[in-house]
């Protein structure tokens, strides 16, 4: 299990990360969720070795990893652009750190690990004739090749374009599973997170603001900032929040954070409001609707539903599509 | 007319400037001094080249200056490396002044270097007792001592340009520094290595001066073996087979450096790293070359403020006399003077050449002929860093000596002379610099209504301005210097400093081997001047080639 306890890391005189304190069980994917810039890439490569800690420990069951250097350490990293060395082949890339430990059987092990990230008969071609996320397949084949005691990851899919990313997505917590790696994974991006990780940890400006299960983190955001970056559209407090969750009977609370999709148009729902807008997309008709005490709110309704500006309207609370904020 | 027809002939136009300068100074006096050997008679006579080549003696000197080339060549990377990787990797306090130091010796008239060496190593000098004085090995040590900076600036460059994240995401794979920078690291650099290398390895077996100073008449390379059978012993045919046969290696050389010449294309510099302990040997390595570096440059200056056993300054005020038992036909301040005005001459020559050339090589090409063409011009212009200047001169005297080209007793022929010779370092600074601008930003100027003027104007000049100052600089400082073929060229009543110097050097007394270090010392500071203000501009493609 890997642990960090109140790390800080400088970068040029600057304080990139502070007291990050955070746990990664072993056989367990987690993400570390947060916004460019806050701090995250940097955290990832002090647990690489890469970056030198200026506070706080890194400790891998327990033994204290000061003093290891990266290559010791046995925490192999993806990069975000994959970083494949240009002037070797794809097999010898994945094949790369068993050759470095003179280990028998590189070839079949380099075969079945390029099975493993779905490009078979690709071992003979050079990095640049690869696609981006070909590339990013194989540089995550020769990180398993090593067999690290934790994968690092650092935005692995975010130089792809939306479509391939989802894809890989998936692609990439069959293959953790499969592989059975403890994985320590940083993206900007709440849906790779959700994708692919089972634990998450929130940072935002160099510091871990919250952490822990998936669902928890999820259900129960620590503030209203998080539970923006987590996705949800609207964050109410105080006497809005308050009338909005009478209105649709539940449980008072301070602040309430909505999804777009938490009102839902429904001529018998609780929540009366006035239609302001209303702009059809594929899926759905998106609405911007004011509430009385409340103020302005986004809803949505099917595509069959007729809902002008000006139009008095029902709305049904969806309470799976709320968080309340701050309570754990 | 079609228009890749209209642009080969811009092309040409643009080109025409150049190619005549370098065909009338260049390869004329250079094919007339093969000439010479050839056709001694006005008759065909390969067979006198041919016994000069079998000489024992010429086998000798092409033995030694193959050697010490390559001994030079190996203790330049060798040492270079290291100091490379520190000045260019590492957050070494006082970096930058270090590598400015390091890069002084480059442009240090080689004269100059071989009077340093010789009082550092002489009977009376600090290491005296070394017992290297005239040796072999003092040669070596001067090419080392002058080459080094070449490996440093190329390597160290092109060193700074490599993304290190690779080589993090070896190390996370498990490589330790060493296989990191075996598997990793040593792939990437090598072109830059080899170029380093292949241009030393030139320089050192062309080198005139240092061997001139250093050698005596014990060593003699190429080189100097030309300049002994033309002066001295008037062998022509002998001469000129030796030019042949170095214009053959040469050439050779340079179409491998033209082959592995690095492109340095600008990825990730990396942010130099805190030192580490595995750093060690190599901050050592580089401290003990700015050390061997200073020795020499140290053991001058002191010997210069030395008279008759104590300090003063008499080998200074001696410098506005003609010296000893009048050894000079002018004074040293006049030399000085000399000096100055014909480096402004060939500064503005090699610039404006190498402006042209560096434009006509640089322009994107839209056919395969004109791929071609520029490719074979940019090559075309680097033909001066190899050829011997002694030959470069030696054919200037004898071809350019007759209506229309009279201009032996031009003051423009020495002017002349030492712009082909800095030509190419011109060329080589300037053109990376135009190379790298993308091709699109002057599209896209152009789509915004700029003409080609004004796209030169708001493209190229912003970012071509300091590297234009550092070639004038480098140029400057490269014709300061310059000896092989001034010497040949230089009027009796008209010299400069290094023949000054080099005639102080050659006559008895001891005033004037005082005026020659006090001489020496002068122009190595007038030197280190432009280089240093050069170096403040920090373009990073100066002497790099």
């Amino acid at each position: 299990m890997l642990e960090l306890a109140d790390v800080s890391v400088d970068l040029e005189g600057e304080r990139i990360v502070s007291d990050a304190t955070l746990a990664v069980p072993d056989g367990s994917v987690t993400a570390v969720l947060g916004p460019s810039g806050c701090g995250k890439s940097t955290l990832l490569r002090a647990v690489a070795g890469i970056e030198p800690l200026a506070a706080g420990a890194l400790r891998w069951d327990g033994a204290d990893l000061a003093g290891v250097p990266t290559h010791k350490r046995g925490f192999a990293l993806v990069f975000q652009d994959g970083q494949l060395f240009d002037h070797l082949t794809v097999g010898r890339n994945v094949g790369y750190a068993l050759r470095l430990r003179r280990a028998p059987g590189t070839d079949r092990r380099v075969a079945e690990l390029l099975d493993l990230v779905g490009l078979p008969d690709h071992a003979d071609r050079m990095p640049a004739t690869l696609s981006g996320g070909e590339r990013q397949r194989v540089a995550l084949a020769r990180s398993l090749a090593v067999e690290p005691r934790l994968l690092l990851l650092d935005e692995p899919l975010s130089a792809l374009d939306a479509g391939l990313r989802e894809r890989l997505a998936g692609d990439l917590q069959r293959i953790l599973r499969e592989a059975g790696t403890t994985a320590l994974l940083v993206t900007h991006d709440h849906e790779e997170a959700f994708a692919v990780a089972d634990r998450i940890a929130v940072m935002r400006r160099g510091r871990i603001v919250q952490d822990g299960d998936l669902g928890e983190v999820w259900r129960a955001p620590a503030d209203a900032q998080t539970a923006l970056f987590l996705g949800y559209a609207t964050v109410l407090d105080g006497a809005r929040a308050v009338r909005l969750l009478a209105e649709a009977g539940l449980p008072a609370a301070d602040v309430v954070a909505l999804r777009r999709s938490a009102l839902t148009l429904d001529p018998d729902g609780p929540l009366r409001a006035r239609v302001r807008e209303a702009r059809a997309t594929p899926d759905q008709v998106r609405l911007r609707v004011h509430v009385d005490g409340v103020g302005d709110l986004d809803a949505v309704a099917s595509l069959d539903a007729h809902a002008g500006a000006g139009d008095e309207v029902g709305l049904h609370v969806d309470h799976t599509r709320l968080a309340v904020v701050g309570r754990p | 007319m079609t228009a890749p027809v209209r642009r080969l002939l811009a092309l040409a136009a643009l080109a025409a400037v150049p190619v005549a300068v370098l065909g009338l100074f260049f390869v004329v006096p250079v094919s007339g001094m093969v000439a010479r050997g050839f056709w001694p008679d006005g008759e065909f006579a390969p067979d006198q080249v041919w016994e000069v080549l079998t000489r024992d003696r010429t086998l000798r000197v092409l033995a030694f200056t193959l050697w010490s080339a390559a001994a030079g060549t190996v203790g330049s990377v060798g040492l270079g490396l290291p100091a490379a990787y520190v000045l260019h990797r590492t957050a070494l306090p006082l970096r930058r002044g270090v590598r400015s130091a390091l890069l002084v010796p480059f442009v240090l008239p080689t004269v100059v270097v071989g009077v340093a060496f010789r009082q550092l190593l002489g009977a009376g000098g600090p290491l005296g007792f070394l017992g290297l004085d005239g040796s072999a090995t003092a040669i070596v040590l001067g090419l080392v001592f002058f080459n080094v900076a070449v490996v440093i600036r190329v390597v160290g460059g092109a060193w700074e340009q490599l993304d290190d994240r690779p080589g993090h995401a070896a190390a996370t794979l498990g490589a330790s520094p060493v296989q990191v920078f075996r598997t990793v690291t040593w792939p990437q650099l090598r072109p830059a290595v080899v170029s380093a290398a292949t241009v030393v390895f030139l320089f050192c077996a062309t080198a005139f001066g240092i061997v001139l100073t250093l050698g005596g008449s014990r060593y003699a390379t190429v080189e100097t073996e030309i300049y002994l059978l033309t002066v001295q012993v008037f062998d022509l045919p002998g001469a000129a087979a030796l030019s042949v046969l170095q214009l053959v290696v040469v050439l050779a050389l340079l179409l491998v450096a033209g082959r592995t010449r690095s492109t340095p294309v600008v990825r990730r510099p990396a942010t130099p790293h805190r030192l580490r302990r595995s750093d060690v040997v190599p901050v050592a390595v580089t401290l003990l070359l700015l050390a061997a570096i200073a020795a020499p440059v140290l053991a001058l200056l002191v010997g210069s403020l030395r008279v008759d056993g104590a300090w003063g300054l008499e080998n200074y005020t001696a410098l506005s006399t003609t010296g000893q038992r009048d050894a000079l036909q002018v004074s040293v301040t006049a030399a000085l003077l000399n000096s100055l005005r014909t480096a402004v001459d060939a500064t503005w020559m090699a610039l404006l050449t190498g402006l042209l050339v560096a434009v006509v090589v640089t322009r994107r090409s839209r056919s395969r002929a004109e791929r071609r063409t520029r490719r074979l011009l940019d090559g075309l212009f680097m033909l001066p860093l190899g050829v011997s200047a002694v030959t470069l001169g030696f054919g200037f005297l004898i071809t350019l000596d007759r209506p229309p080209f009279d201009l032996r007793d031009s003051p423009l022929l020495v002017p002349i002379a030492q712009a082909l010779v800095a030509l190419p370092l011109v060329v080589r600074t300037l053109v990376p610099v135009l190379a790298g601008i993308d091709d699109r930003q002057r599209q896209a100027a152009a789509s915004l209504g700029a003409g080609a003027l004004r796209t030169l104007a708001t493209v190229d000049l912003p970012v071509l301005w300091r590297p234009v100052l550092a070639a004038s600089g480098f140029a400057f400082a490269v014709s300061l210097g310059e000896f092989g073929a001034t010497s040949f060229l230089a009027r009796e009543d008209f010299p400069t400093m290094p023949l000054v110097i080099f005639r102080l050097l050659g006559h008895p007394g001891e005033l004037n081997y005082g005026m020659a270090l006090a001489a020496s010392v002068v122009l190595a500071a007038t030197t280190a001047v432009v280089v240093l203000a050069v170096e403040r501009l920090r373009v990073t493609s100066v002497g790099a080639f």
